[in-house]
C-alpha cells in the first residue's frame, strides 16, 4: 500500500466488553505480518453498540464500517481488502447508516469520530471554538446566552441550567465550584460514560466555560466507580488540557484559574442526587441534604456551587459557539435542543440516539431500535431510569418532551429507555423498584428508608395471592406517603415504576395468576 | 493480627512480622498523597483497598488520625459505600449487573445459574477463595445486556459458559 491506511477500533468500554482490544491487536499484527502500512486509531464509540466492535477503515469515499468484528475475522478481512473484494461483515459507509444519518448530533458530534485524546483533531472538528468565544465575553453575557438557548438539566430533573449559573455568578466573589455529576447510575443509561470516553474534551470545555461564567476557580467531576474507563479517560484528558495551558492557572488566556479534579464514587446510587454527591465530594456518607439552602448558594464546602450533569455541561460549547438561536431551534415546547436517548435492555439495535426533543418513543424503539432482541412483542418500556414509569405500547406515540411526559405521569429523565418483551412479570418489576430503593436509600428520611422495605414485603404478599385487594390499597397508600414525604427523588419517585406497573398491567397483580404458575403467558395477559 | 496473609489476588506482598506498623506506614503514605484532606477520604479508602485487597478495620483509626476525623466518621463512610470490603475477596471478583436493562435480558437467571455452578452465593466468596460473586446495579453497558465485570474487565452479552470459564481460570 502506498499510503498509510487509518483503521479505527473503538476504545469505548462497551466495545471493549465484546472484544475491541483483541480486534485492535489482531489488526496491528496482521498488518505487520503482511507489511501493510496501517495506523490503528482508538476512537470512541459511535453509539451503535449492537455493531460493536465496529471497525472503520478510512477510504477516499469516507469511513467504511465492519460490524461485530472478532479477532479471527481480521485475517479474512485483510484478504478481502487486498483482493479488492467485499467482506460479509461490511456494513458500508458508517455515516450513511440510517441509525446514524438521521440523528441530530450536537453534543455527540465528535464522539466516535476522533481519537478522544487528540486535541488537534478536537480543535480541527470545531472544538475549543466555544471556549475561545467565551473567553472574550462578559460572564453575564455567557449566562444570558445559555439562558436564551433554553438549556435544561440533562441529569433528569430538567431544571434550567442558566438559572443555577446566574445565582452563583451574582454572589460575591470568593471560592466557587463547578461540580459535574457523572454518577450515571440509572439502568439503561450510558450516554455520560460514552461521552466521557469518546469526547472528554467537550465536557472539560463546557466546565471551563461554566467557570468563566460564574467565577468558579475549582471544578470536580464526580464519576461512579463502576466506570473505570471513563475515570481514566477524564484524568488523561484533563492532563492534556493542563499541559496545553487551556485550564489550570490560566483558562484559555483569560488569566483566570480553573483547576479540575476527578473524584471517584464508591458504589452508592444515591450519590447521583446532587446534595448527596456534594456530601460524597466532601468525603462524607452520601446522605442527602435538606433544601434550602440550594447548592448554588451553599454547595460544596458550603460555597456557591454549580451542579450540572455531564450532558448539560457538554452541550454548552456548541451553544456558545453557534449561538442560542441555533440551539433552541431544535426541540419542542419548553424542551429545547437535543437529548441523548439511550436504547437498552431487550432491544435489537441498542445504542445512543441524539435527536431533538419531540421524537416519539415509537420512533426510537421501532425505527432506531428495531424492536426486541428476542423478536417477541414489546410489553413494557421503562423510561428515565429505575425511578421512571413503565410505559405500555399505547403510550408510544408520546413525544419525548419533559412536559408531555409529566402530563402522562411519566418522566424523560436522563433519556434511558429500557425495553422488555412479553415475558416480563410487572409485579416482579414493581417488587424490584421497592427492593432497589431499600438497597440504595441513604436512610435519612423515614418514608424512603422504611417505606421501601414495607413496600417490597407488601408486593411479595400480592404475588403470593394474600389479601390482594387490601394489600394493593396499602401499596397505593404507601406510595402516596413516599411521594409526598420523602426528602429527595429516591423515595419520592420510587412509586412511579410501582404505580405505573399496577395501573397498566393490573392482571399481573392478581396473585397466583395462571401465568405465574407456569402456563401460557399470553393467555393470562390479555 | 495475621490477616495480612489472607490478601489475595492483588500482587501485594503480605505484611512482615509486624503487620500493623507496616500497614500504618502504608496508610500514612496514602493519606499524605491526598494531602491528609478529609474531602479525599473516599479516594483514600479506594487506594487502600487497591493496595491491600480490602480495608482492614485496624486501618480506620489510622486514617481518622491522619485526617483529623473521629473514628466514627471514618467508620461511617467506610460502611456507607458498597465498594469497600471488610474482608479479602477471592482471586477473581465476578460482578453481575442485576439492574433493569440486564433483567430484561435474563440477568437474574444468568447470575443464578453461574452461582449454582460455582457453588457460591451472590455476595459471597467461595470456600477455596477462588471467586467472589457480587451484584452491581448498572455497569453502563445496557445496550449489550446482560453485562458483567470480571476483575475490572467489562463483559457484554455475557453468557453462562464464558463467565464460568473465566471465573474458573
Amino acid at each position: 500500500m502506498a499510503n498509510t491506511v487509518d483503521i479505527y477500533v473503538p476504545g469505548d468500554a462497551a466495545a471493549l466488553s465484546v472484544g475491541a482490544d483483541e480486534v485492535a491487536a489482531a489488526i496491528a499484527s496482521e498488518a505487520k505480518a503482511r507489511g501493510a502500512d496501517v495506523r490503528v486509531i482508538r476512537n470512541g464509540s459511535r453509539g451503535m453498540f449492537w455493531l460493536e466492535p465496529l471497525v472503520e477503515v478510512a477510504t477516499a469515499k469516507g469511513r467504511v464500517g465492519y460490524g461485530q468484528v472478532r479477532a479471527r475475522d481480521v485475517g479474512p478481512m485483510f484478504d478481502a481488502w487486498l483482493a479488492g473484494k467485499s467482506h460479509p461483515l461490511l456494513v458500508g459507509p458508517v455515516e450513511d447508516l440510517p441509525f446514524l444519518k438521521t440523528q441530530e448530533r450536537l453534543t455527540f458530534a465528535r464522539c466516535g469520530v476522533n481519537d478522544p485524546f487528540d486535541l488537534a483533531a478536537y480543535e480541527a472538528s470545531g472544538g475549543l471554538a466555544g471556549l475561545r468565544k467565551a473567553a472574550a465575553m462578559q460572564p453575564s453575557a455567557i449566562v444570558a446566552e445559555v439562558l436564551e438557548a433554553g438549556l435544561r438539566g440533562r441529569g433528569g430533573a430538567g431544571f434550567p441550567a442558566a438559572i443555577k449559573w446566574k445565582t452563583v455568578a451574582e454572589l460575591p466573589a470568593g471560592q466557587k465550584y463547578i461540580c459535574c455529576n457523572a454518577d450515571e447510575g440509572d439502568s439503561g443509561t450510558f450516554a455520560d460514560r460514552m461521552l466521557m470516553e469518546g469526547d472528554p474534551s467537550v465536557l472539560i470545555e463546557g466546565m471551563a466555560i461554566a467557570a468563566l461564567a460564574t467565577g468558579a476557580s475549582e471544578g470536580y467531576v464526580y464519576i461512579r466507580s463502576e466506570y473505570p474507563h471513563a475515570i481514566a479517560a477524564m484524568q488523561k484528558a484533563i492532563g492534556i488540557w493542563e499541559a496545553a495551558g487551556l485550564i489550570g492557572a490560566n483558562v484559555a488566556g483569560t488569566g483566570k484559574p480553573f483547576r479540575l479534579i476527578v473524584r471517584r464514587g464508591a458504589g452508592a446510587y444515591i450519590c447521583g442526587e446532587e446534595s448527596s454527591m456534594l456530601e460524597s465530594l466532601e468525603g462524607k456518607r452520601g446522605v442527602v441534604r435538606a433544601k434550602p439552602p440550594i447548592p448554588a448558594i451553599a454547595g460544596l464546602n458550603g460555597k456557591p456551587t454549580v451542579v450540572n450533569n455531564v450532558l448539560t455541561l457538554a452541550s454548552v460549547p456548541i451553544i456558545i459557539d453557534k449561538g442560542a438561536a441555533f440551539y433552541k431551534n431544535f426541540g419542542m415546547g419548553k424542551s429545547r435542543g437535543t437529548q441523548a436517548f439511550q436504547l437498552a435492555g431487550n432491544i435489537r439495535q441498542g445504542g445512543l440516539v441524539e435527536r431533538a426533543f419531540g421524537v416519539t418513543l415509537r420512533e426510537l424503539i421501532e425505527t432506531y431500535g428495531g424492536g426486541t432482541a428476542t423478536g417477541k412483542p414489546v410489553r413494557a418500556v421503562q423510561v428515565g431510569g429505575p425511578l421512571g414509569s413503565y410505559m405500555p405500547p399505547s403510550q408510544f406515540d408520546l413525544p419525548m418532551d419533559y412536559e408531555a411526559f409529566a402530563a402522562a405521569g411519566a418522566m424523560v429523565g436522563h433519556g434511558g429507555i429500557v425495553v422488555f418483551d412479553d415475558s416480563v412479570d410487572m409485579a416482579q418489576q414493581a417488587r424490584w423498584a421497592f427492593d432497589f430503593c431499600a438497597i440504595e436509600s441513604c436512610g435519612k428520611c423515614t418514608p424512603c428508608r422504611i417505606g421501601a422495605v414495607r413496600g417490597r414485603e407488601t408486593v411479595d404478599k400480592i404475588i403470593a395471592g394474600k389479601d390482594v385487594a387490601a394489600n394493593l390499597a396499602l401499596v397505593a397508600d404507601l406510595c402516596e406517603t413516599m411521594t409526598d414525604g420523602s426528602l429527595c427523588a429516591m423515595g419520592g419517585l420510587t412509586p412511579m415504576p410501582v404505580q405505573s406497573a399496577i395501573k397498566f398491567w393490573p392482571d399481573d397483580f392478581r396473585g397466583q395468576t395462571p401465568w405465574r404458575m407456569g402456563s401460557d403467558p399470553v393467555g393470562a395477559q390479555q | 493480627m495475621h490477616d495480612g496473609n489472607l490478601i489475595a489476588g492483588n500482587g501485594a506482598a503480605p505484611d512482615s512480622s509486624r503487620p500493623d506498623s507496616a500497614r500504618e506506614a502504608r496508610v500514612t503514605a496514602i493519606c499524605q498523597r491526598h494531602g491528609n484532606q478529609p474531602g479525599a477520604l473516599i479516594e483514600i479508602l479506594h487506594d487502600l483497598q487497591s493496595d491491600l485487597g480490602f480495608v482492614p478495620e485496624t486501618t480506620l483509626p489510622m486514617i481518622a488520625h491522619a485526617l483529623n476525623l473521629s473514628r466514627a466518621e471514618v467508620y461511617g463512610v467506610f460502611t456507607f459505600y458498597h465498594d469497600f470490603r471488610k474482608a479479602p475477596a477471592g482471586r477473581h471478583v465476578l460482578k453481575f449487573c442485576m439492574a433493569e436493562a440486564c433483567q430484561a435480558m435474563g440477568a437474574d437467571k444468568l447470575a443464578a445459574a453461574v452461582a449454582k455452578s460455582l457453588g457460591v452465593e451472590i455476595g459471597a466468596t467461595s470456600k477455596d477463595g477462588s471467586v467472589t460473586l457480587e451484584a452491581v446495579y448498572c455497569l453502563g453497558n445496557c445496550a449489550l445486556a446482560p453485562a458483567a465485570m470480571l476483575d475490572g474487565r467489562l463483559i457484554g452479552r455475557a453468557d453462562e459458559r464464558s463467565l464460568l470459564a473465566m471465573a474458573r481460570a
